[in-house]
């Protein structure tokens, strides 16, 4: 066991919150699918089989600390995002894509 | 007519059955109760675990029976002087000298005795996975499992609760403790399982004790707790002689079968 500064009642009061992405089958990426508190990595991730895998949804489980995430504000949506609306030409939906290829 | 073995194999099918439906539904109380959402979820799945292990085990053996037999008569049906748990999987979750169902549920004690007896059963479905008898070993095969992740599980949560805090420990130790002897259950064997070990169909249990022994020392190791020596009174509710809190355990949990015998969906 971790011997982190635990032990104060403020400590197991607050238990890290951590981000759980699930891969629902082989091939398929690892998609996030909520959250939940816990006191380490490990137990996170005993947690999350239990919270989000229990109907089958799952083959993998990743956990990650929420606080390693960094976010985009979304104050900033306008700008970092607006500006692409009407810039359609960067989508490739002028090619005509050959049969052969099947799913892209 | 059964033969002999037949009805020695179905009696032994039963104390598997029972063991696991009657700490299915001790686990299952915490349903709506848990200390957390997490753990809360964590028992109740461990409680559908074992109640569908205990499922597949009565409907072997009320095939085994014969005669009209069935599941849910098993279950529901017969009385506590029937019933061939260990005793250890009916005792509420207390340290209380006199506990009851209603006392204040202690999850050390839960833990502790998920963790005793799920090392017990990891060892036993290992064995009846290669069973000769086919239905016990398909079974076998299934909770290995499930027992395995309930090992984990309970095992994880001893290791933190005994090297914990001030207060965890000590719970963790009194539920060993109090639990620990009730363990000496396993280890005597009754004539239905010396029928079963001797047509090939279950495990000899002395031979899993030291694996048993040395999976229990190295967790109360790790988790800084410590085995008090076993002594004194052996339970015998495998042989369907069961302590005071059965009996509440099976009225609570057959009243609606009782109330409405024979009603379906």
């Amino acid at each position: 066991m971790t011997k982190s500064p635990a032990n104060s009642a403020a400590t197991l009061k607050e238990w890290p919150l951590w981000e759980v992405f699930v891969r629902s089958k082989q091939g398929i990426e690892h998609k996030h699918c909520g959250s939940l508190h816990a006191a380490d990595a490990r137990q996170a991730l005993q947690m999350a089989r239990d919270v989000y895998t229990r109907r089958q949804e799952g083959v993998s489980i990743w956990v990650l600390p929420s606080a390693a995430i960094t976010a985009s504000d979304p104050q900033d949506k306008d700008m970092m995002f607006e500006p692409a609306v009407d810039k359609i030409y960067r989508h490739p939906t002028f090619f005509v894509i050959p049969d052969e290829v099947g799913h892209m | 007519m059964k033969t002999e073995t037949s009805l020695a194999l179905s009696d032994y099918v039963l104390h598997l059955a029972d063991n696991a439906l009657v700490l299915g539904q001790r686990n299952a109380e915490w349903c709506g109760h848990g200390p957390i959402l997490e753990e809360d979820l964590a028992l109740a799945n461990n409680a559908l675990d074992l109640i569908g292990q205990a499922r597949l085990l009565y409907q072997y053996a009320a095939m085994l029976q014969g005669e009209g037999a069935s599941e849910d008569a098993l279950a529901y049906l017969r009385d506590a002087s029937q019933y061939r748990n260990y005793t250890l999987l009916e005792l509420p979750h207390s340290t209380a000298l006199a506990p009851t169902a209603r006392c204040e549920r202690d999850y050390a004690v839960t833990i502790v005795r998920n963790f005793l007896y799920s090392a017990l059963m990891v060892l036993v479905w290992e064995q009846l996975q290669v069973s000769r008898d086919e239905q016990l070993a398909a079974i076998g095969a299934k909770s290995l499992k499930e027992a395995r992740y309930h090992l984990r599980h309970a095992r994880d949560w001893l290791l933190r609760f005994g090297d914990g805090t001030a207060e965890s420990h000590a719970r963790a130790q009194a539920a060993l403790d109090f639990l620990l002897p009730y363990t000496q259950e396993f280890w005597t064997a009754t004539e239905v399982e010396s029928a079963a070990l001797a047509s090939e169909i279950a495990l000899d249990l002395a031979s899993a004790r030291p694996q048993w022994d040395m999976l229990v020392h190295d967790a109360v190791l790790e988790a800084t707790l410590v085995l008090s020596p076993m002594h004194g009174f052996v339970p015998t509710g495998k042989l369907a002689v069961h302590s005071e809190h059965l009996g509440f355990l099976l009225a609570e949990m057959q009243s609606l079968a009782r109330q409405h015998p024979g009603a379906v969906w």
